[in-house]
């Protein structure tokens, strides 16, 4: 096992800026129908560097990395290998041209051996053109040896830890003579150890001339790892730069689309000025919420009344503790309590009995079903109290259904009409609808105005202010800062899946909490001790995030 | 975080397409047109007599398709509605002796039981519903002709008899039996608890799920409906027959009823459910097949056509999901 | 199959050292392997081999007629057909496919090869191959380039190619007949040491099916397929083409037993087929490939259908029993296999 400054010494066997460039994406645009994924972006690696790739949700990381390995085709722009325009038509021609990916979920196929996922679709052949599977092995054992992974290859890649499949997955992607390694949250399933073997493997990378991008949320590995750095923000280029000539703070604002100096308290969004009236007691207590990989001792109170912000970088656990809370979620460990009685084997028909309700994230896959009417959608959890005997009580129904629809101004041609058909910040409203109908207690908001139109969006924020007024609890998650600030009395902040501060009064601010995303000043025990001013980022220190930047530590 | 605003009204909405008037209208276009040809070229086909002879042998099949449509409604299929109707049949000759109902109940009960066992298989162990009703497809005759010891039976029960020969205002009564299950399903589809929970499951079952649907009840319940029409289907066949024949009766049935329900209109990838099409679809194959024969054209003809008509009607059905 | 010389040190096909105590920075997970999961595998692969010695034992105690030589003459030609079909299927599941329609193209395959027969051994196997490839290809085309699903599609083509068959025999009427002594007629019903050809025939075919799915590109390609759909485009594998080519490769096995079939009955019998498919998808799935696809092996299809087959043995040797038995038993283990695999298949996935 390699000593972390292997990766750190390694950085200066070659000289980057001085290397050509292996790939480039040249004004590259893809749109889905109804979004601009990619909007004129350019992107470009030379050989030898390691290149982060930045940017919030939906910021076009995927898209563009989906575009570069042949996944999708762009709408327009170009792309150049070594200087020269190519076209990819499927992954296979991106794969045959050096250019391979190794993805945040494990892509290789669980029920076959380890050396076949490393070898398939170019297997060793004997001369009789059958598999040579004694050369398979070997070559795959000494492959995985050179990852200080040993390893039988024939084992099945199921029975391997995740760490290990991505291992596997990152001696795929270099063994194909690539010339660009495409790193895909490469860390964000892996154990302390075995991300220092990947920063081994990056060096190694780095000597060979072969180009890495690194596309992760954890500040330390990209300061540790990476030359330079590209963001992304609604699918557009932001900024291209050395890494070391930026403060975390600065890659964390141009990140978001906030201006560390610029700090405004009112205007943008649609949240009331002064604070909600909120009540001593906690109606929601979670303590101790542990799920390996995902979420570490996440504990949160939340009172009637207030608006909590749940802070956190992508990969945080934002929706993973919604979802544990909406008992949604199977946990290791960790209690649910709402008003003092705790809700045993959480599942989500018992969490919302006990009054709590999630708007999921995915509001396309969790979320609406896109077949039924507005009327059918909004109801949907409330069938048993709106019926009779089993019979839907369709007076009850229109009743229910046409309040909710003028209270929250849901646009669509009648309750009939179908939710697919409706606007995202329609079908958003009628997702508040219906929990809204089931009178929660607890209401659990996970990113409710992404994607959905500015009007809309003004409207989802005056309604969550409204109903902390009228008493009820809510759990804000959300990406955009701004509305993070604006709309919670308080913040609790995660990293790594573990509660890594919180911020309450007048903490409640841009600077505190993009310093504590970035994790810059040293957050301990739910208290930031001392909020930063703006300008007091402190210099990248390598030995925080070593320990607090990584919440993985396996909970046995 | 901003993204683009996506209040662009989802495509489609306003534009409707060819395949999607087709799969809405498409059967009962077909119907109408069949009946219209048949009014042209076919002696005897309008008439009263035949109507009558159509109605009364498309009525099994529309009574198994209503239970199918509600198993595909989720997302799932039945492979294994055959089976049922030959446990039925193979139930009421043993079962006789003690009275009509405690027969019939005894042969619904075999259906259920049928049913219970696929839908604990889906819900609770999470097979695939091809898999988990595959089983008592093979089995589930099995059973039935052990129990028949292979054998056809000939019932003499007047009153079962009259079950199948009965009629009712000139409707003979496996017509009516049929009607009523289909309003009945249809009532229960659109108007109940129940209904609107198979519907939401199929169309978005992690959503049914976090909005705290009981999905695995709801999964069992329709199965075992599913199971319990089946062995319905199979009551009245054999009453028609006056003959329990547990080795030929209900053969590729669960064919019949798959292509009624898709011909009619609802989606195999579920979340959406046709009580009336379903009805006309049966009913479609039946007059296409009765039409062929009119014709002399073979049976061989009538297969090919079925196997076309699937083919399509599938075929359009994925267009329009995948705008 | 996968006695290949042994490369590492650690762990190989015998259980590895449980302590990982002395040794140095090894792979974590390989203390995670659980005994449950081992067990797991051993049964999947080998639970159909066990169970079939263990009957194949018994019975021959019980029955002194069930251990002769003539009575393994017979079963096995029986179960060679079955065989020849459920090699493709196998294949069409190891994709996490399905293919319903082999029955009634075993019986296509049957009467186009009685029809053609008059001209010829050649006519007689062409014939059949070039059509049941044709409704192979047709069900490839469908599922693969156009998305439909497998399990309708393939109904859809049972019902037609049963409908071609009876356009072909006048609606079922006709039966054709292989000339006695042809060289055609020879081949079902020639045998050598009193094992019939087909038996060979099959043998042959499942050895060329483990040789391709497990030492070729493309056999590789199909266990990726099935265990990963989205995991193989990624990596850049030819999916659609694979299962293209497994549905062609089905229909043209199916189409090529129904053709020997007719060859060992002399005749293109119209009324067999039926729930043929069933058959093979039970002895498939029996044999321990994964119904939902990525996991299989063309030997234990071969071991399914003989338990099958045996099982039927059996049941006309007990003689009071009838025939309906022995689809009981089919189903009774289908229930029990598919379920074992889905809690074993669980075990996993939790790790």
């Amino acid at each position: 096992m390699a000593p972390p400054e292997a990766a750190a010494s390694a950085a200066t066997g070659t000289e980057p800026s001085a290397a050509p460039t292996v790939l480039e994406a040249r004004g590259v645009g893809k749109r889905f129908p109804g979004v601009v994924a990619l909007d004129d972006v350019s992107f470009a690696v030379r050989a030898g560097e390691t290149h982060a790739l930045v940017g919030e949700n939906g910021a076009g990381k995927s898209t563009l990395i989906k575009v570069l390995t042949g996944v999708h085709r762009p709408d327009g722009g170009e792309l150049l290998l070594s200087g020269r325009p190519v076209q990819f038509a499927r992954p296979f021609e991106a794969q045959q041209a050096g250019i391979s990916t190794i993805y945040q979920e494990v892509n290789l196929v669980p029920l076959m051996s380890v050396a076949r996922n490393i070898f398939l679709g170019r297997e060793p052949r004997t001369r009789l053109g059958l598999i040579d599977f004694a050369r398979m092995h070997g070559e795959a054992a000494s492959l995985l040896d050179g990852f200080g992974v040993s390893v039988d290859p024939r084992r099945p890649l199921h029975t391997l830890g995740i760490g290990t499949q991505q291992m596997v997955a990152l001696a795929r992607a270099v063994s194909v003579k690539a010339q660009v390694v495409i790193m895909d949250e490469p860390t964000s399933s892996l154990e302390p150890r075995e991300v220092e073997t990947l920063f081994r493997v990056i060096g190694d990378l780095r000597r060979q001339n072969i180009a890495v991008v690194y596309v992760s949320h954890r500040m330390d590995e990209l300061y540790r790892v990476c030359d330079r750095v590209t963001v992304l923000r609604d699918g557009k280029h932001i900024h291209t730069g050395d890494i070391a000539d930026l403060e975390r703070v600065q890659l964390v604002s141009l990140m978001l689309g906030r201006e560390v100096a610029e700090v405004r308290r009112h205007g943008v969004t649609s949240f009331g000025a002064e604070g909600h009236d909120i009540e001593r007691k906690p109606v929601l207590t979670a303590t101790g919420l542990t799920r390996k990989h995902q979420l570490d001792q996440v504990s949160l109170d939340l009172h009637p009344g207030e608006v909590l912000g749940l802070g956190g970088l992508l990969g945080s656990g934002r929706s993973e503790t919604a979802k544990a809370l909406a008992g949604a979620l199977p946990l290791d460990a960790g209690e649910i309590g709402v008003d003092g009685a705790r809700i045993g084997r959480p599942s989500s028909a018992r969490a919302i009995r006990a009054g709590i309700s999630l708007l999921p994230e995915d509001r396309k896959a969790e979320g609406i079903v896109p077949g039924l009417s507005v009327r059918e959608n909004i109801v949907l959890a409330a069938l048993p109290q709106l019926s009779r005997g089993g019979v839907v009580s369709r007076g009850r129904q229109d009743r229910v259904v046409d309040i909710f629809m003028k209270r929250l101004r849901i646009k669509a041609s009648s309750p009939e009409q179908k939710v697919g058909e409706l606007s995202g910040g329609n079908q958003q409203k009628v997702l508040l609808a219906r929990w809204l109908c089931l009178k929660p207690k607890v209401l659990l908001l996970d990113e409710p105005t992404r994607g959905i139109d500015v009007g809309a969006k003004a409207e989802v924020q005056s309604l969550i202010d409204e109903l902390a007024q009228e008493g009820l609890a809510v759990l804000l998650i959300s990406s955009d800062i701004e509305e993070l600030i604006e709309g919670s009395d308080r913040i609790v902040v995660l990293r790594g899946g573990a509660t890594a501060g919180e911020l309450t009064g007048d903490q409640v601010s841009e600077s505190a909490l993009l310093a504590a995303l970035a994790d810059d000043s040293p957050v301990h025990g739910g208290h930031v001790a001392d909020p930063a001013p703006d300008t007091g980022a402190a210099e990248p220190d390598p030995h925080v995030p070593a320990q607090a930047g990584d919440g993985k530590e396996d909970p046995r | 975080m901003t993204t683009p605003a996506t209040a662009a009204p989802a495509r489609g909405l306003s534009r409707p397409s060819g395949a999607a008037w087709f799969q809405e209208y498409g059967v009962y276009a077909a119907v109408a047109a069949l009946l219209v040809f048949n009014a042209v070229f076919t002696e005897h086909f309008l008439t009263v007599d035949n109507m009558r002879t159509q109605l009364i042998q498309v009525a099994p099949v529309v009574i198994v398709a209503l239970g199918m449509a509600l198993v595909i409604g989720t997302e799932g299929v039945d492979l294994s509605v055959g089976s049922a109707m030959a446990l039925a049949a193979a139930l009421l000759p043993l079962y006789l002796g003690y009275g009509l109902v405690p027969a019939l109940v005894v042969a619904l009960l075999a259906g259920a039981v049928v049913g219970a066992i696929n839908g604990a298989l889906v819900s609770v162990v999470g097979l695939q519903p091809i898999v988990a009703t595959l089983a008592l497809f093979v089995g589930g005759r099995g059973i039935a002709l052990v129990m028949a010891d292979g054998q056809l039976k000939q019932i003499s029960n007047q009153d079962l008899l009259s079950l199948g020969t009965g009629s009712f205002l000139g409707v003979p009564l496996v017509v009516l039996i049929a009607a009523a299950l289909a309003l009945a399903v249809a009532f229960l589809v659109h108007r109940t608890t129940f209904g609107r929970q198979i519907v939401a499951i199929g169309g978005n079952r992690s959503a049914a799920a976090l909005a705290g649907l009981p999905v695995k009840r709801v999964l069992t319940g329709v199965y075992i409906l599913c199971g319990v029409l089946a062995a319905l289907a199979g009551i009245l066949a054999t009453a028609r027959l006056t003959a329990s024949d547990p080795s030929s009766l209900g053969n590729l049935m669960e064919l019949s009823a798959i292509t009624a329900v898709v011909v009619g209109g609802t989606p195999l990838s579920g979340g959406s459910i046709r009580v009336l099409g379903t009805v006309v679809g049966a009913l479609l194959m039946q007059l296409l097949r009765a039409t062929l024969v009119k014709h002399d054209l073979p049976d061989s003809t009538a297969q090919i056509a079925q196997a076309a008509i699937i083919v399509v009607a599938v075929y359009v059905a994925r267009e329009r999901r995948s705008r | 199959m996968k006695l290949t010389t042994p490369l590492l040190s650690a762990g190989t096909a015998t259980p590895p050292p449980p302590s990982p105590e002395g040794a140095p920075v090894t792979e974590p997970a390989g203390t995670e392997v659980s005994g449950r999961e081992r067990l797991a595998s051993l049964v999947q692969r080998q639970g159909v081999l066990a169970v079939l010695l263990l009957v194949v034992l018994i019975s021959s105690f019980v029955y002194p007629s069930f251990a002769t030589l003539d009575n393994t003459r017979g079963v096995t030609v029986q179960a060679s057909f079955l065989a020849i079909v459920a090699l493709g299927m196998t294949m069409v599941i190891i994709t996490g496919g399905i293919d319903l329609s082999v029955g009634s193209v075993f019986a296509l395959g049957g009467v186009l090869a009685a029809w053609a027969s008059q001209w010829g051994v050649l006519p007689a196997l062409l014939v059949p191959l070039v059509v049941c490839g044709a409704i192979g290809a047709l069900n490839g085309l469908l599922i693969a380039r156009a998305g439909m699903a497998p399990f309708i599609v393939t109904l859809a083509s049972l019902l037609g190619a049963r409908g071609l068959l009876l356009a072909i025999t006048d609606e079922g009427s006709t039966t054709y007949l292989v000339p006695k002594d042809s060289a055609f007629a020879e081949l079902g019903q020639g045998s050598v040491w009193g094992f019939g050809y087909p038996i060979l025939i099959a043998l042959a075919l499942f050895g060329a099916g483990g040789l391709v799915l497990q030492r070729t590109s493309f056999g590789q390609t199909l266990f990726a397929v099935g265990g990963s759909s989205d995991a193989a485009t990624l990596m850049g594998l030819p999916v659609a083409r694979a299962k293209l080519t497994v549905y062609l490769l089905s229909g043209l096995l199916a189409g090529f037993a129904g053709a020997i079939n007719a060859a060992r009955l002399s005749s293109g019998v119209t009324i067999i087929g039926a729930g043929m498919e069933l058959d093979a998808i039970a002895a498939v799935v029996i044999g321990g490939t994964l119904l939902v696809g990525g996991a299989g092996s063309v030997s234990g299809t071969l071991w399914g259908v003989l338990l099958l087959a045996v099982i039927q043995n059996l049941i006309n040797q007990i003689g009071s029993l009838n025939s309906s038995y022995q689809s009981v038993v089919s189903g009774g283990f289908l229930i029990v296999v598919v379920v074992t695999q889905r809690y074993l298949s669980r075990s996993r996935r939790s790790t």
